[in-house]
């Protein structure tokens, strides 16, 4: 999965850093994610792993970070399961 | 509904607004106008002093500067595209033909020009200030209005097509936009005070569209971008916004190139004031006879 999170954030990021020395932690807005190359992330995410992002996780905290989005997606991948 | 459809009929029979057969385009009376123009010099009188540079610019704007600034991606939904006959004298016929017979959309053969409608008062602002190279270290403000578009067919009289929205733009340092920003909350609470309106200021975010809309929604309420200046007019539950405070941070200085003297990326800051709303406010809350509107706020926008 952490793969193709950084996959995909190199491909619609528009980061000026390159994905590969960004920590998985490192804050994502702060290296230069803009609002609309989140949302692109997102619909990205949602193709890539077959999801849907309900409305209460569409927010800054859930892309902060890689990590955060790993959690995310494990978060709504689990809840799809236990449903 | 009902309370609107009542509203704007009221106001098409006291001839303060002119029908035209579009929901959202009317024509306006000379007493509406009256009232538009003593609120804009109350704007005046308040915000006069801060020395703004006024420019005044006509409801279209280039074409290319609307691409850049990324509307299409918030807000493909409200824009307005001007389009014009293109063809030679073959095409003409053809069109004429199309129009007499009314089967086909005659517009289907209309083309872009270079002009789309200006969806808010500073939209041609920001790329004619990056033009002038650095901003002063103090940075630098801004006076604007114009009439606007966003196509948003509706019966309230509150929402309206094409609009005029009086603005202030400020451009500086964080610290600079967003004292700039506190002090028009401030002074807007004030103001519609002077004039015997009821207001509340709230937390706001503008329609994006779409699902990622959302999610635009959620970071600008998130980071408290947005506030709007509420006064009832056509329900007390959803108090209509009759001013809007805007922080951009960095994105309108990083997007167009404004920069301060020191090289750093330009903080920017609107404040707009929606005129129509208001003058439908005062109309709403101090009947429609200007006549009988109390003395105190005949005097404040009279004199």
């Amino acid at each position: 999965m952490n793969e193709t999170i950084r996959e995909l954030l190199t491909r619609v990021g528009g980061l000026p850093v390159a994905v590969t020395e960004l920590e998985d932690g490192a804050d994502l807005y702060a290296a230069g994610l803009s609002s609309f190359a989140s949302v692109q992330l997102m619909l990205g995410l949602e193709e890539a792993f077959d999801i849907e992002f309900p409305d209460n996780l569409l927010n800054r905290k859930s892309f902060a970070s890689i990590a955060a989005i790993e959690q995310t997606v494990s978060h709504i991948l689990k809840a799809r399961e236990a449903a | 509904m009902d309370l609107q459809v009542s509203f704007l009929d009221r106001l098409f029979d006291a001839g303060l607004l002119i029908e035209t057969g579009v929901d959202g385009l009317y024509g306006r009376s000379g007493q509406f106008e009256d009232v538009i123009a003593a609120f804009e010099r109350l704007i005046d009188r308040v915000g006069g002093a801060d020395g703004a540079e006024a420019m005044r610019f006509p409801p279209g704007m280039n074409r290319a500067f609307f691409e850049t600034s990324g509307y299409m991606k918030s807000f493909p939904q409200l824009a307005g595209t001007i389009h014009s006959f293109c063809g030679n004298e073959l095409d003409h016929m053809n069109l004429l033909k199309c129009m007499e017979v009314g089967e086909e959309d005659w517009t289907k053969g209309q083309e872009a020009t270079d002009i789309v409608l200006t969806p808010a008062a500073c939209y041609p602002l920001y790329p004619t200030v990056a033009r002038r190279g650095k901003l002063p270290a103090g940075g630098s403000l801004f006076d604007l209005q114009s009439y606007c578009f966003r196509h948003e067919p509706s019966k309230d009289p509150a929402r309206q097509q094409l609009f005029r929205m009086r603005e202030y733009v400020c451009m500086g340092t964080e610290r600079h936009v967003t004292d700039f920003r506190q002090s028009w909350m401030d002074r807007g609470v004030e103001m519609m005070k002077s004039v015997g309106l009821e207001v509340t200021i709230d937390i706001a975010n503008d329609p994006f569209f779409g699902r990622a809309g959302k999610m635009l929604v959620n970071n600008q309420r998130d980071q408290n971008l947005k506030f709007e200046l509420l006064i009832p007019i056509t329900s007390v539950a959803k108090p209509t916004a009759c001013m809007s405070f805007n922080y951009h941070q960095d994105s309108f200085g990083l997007k167009w190139g404004l920069n301060l003297e020191d090289g750093s990326v330009a903080h920017t800051a609107c404040v707009g004031f929606g005129l129509e709303r208001i003058a439908l406010a005062l109309f709403h809350t101090h009947g429609l006879d200007i006549k009988e509107w109390p003395e105190n706020v005949r005097a404040t926008l009279w004199g």
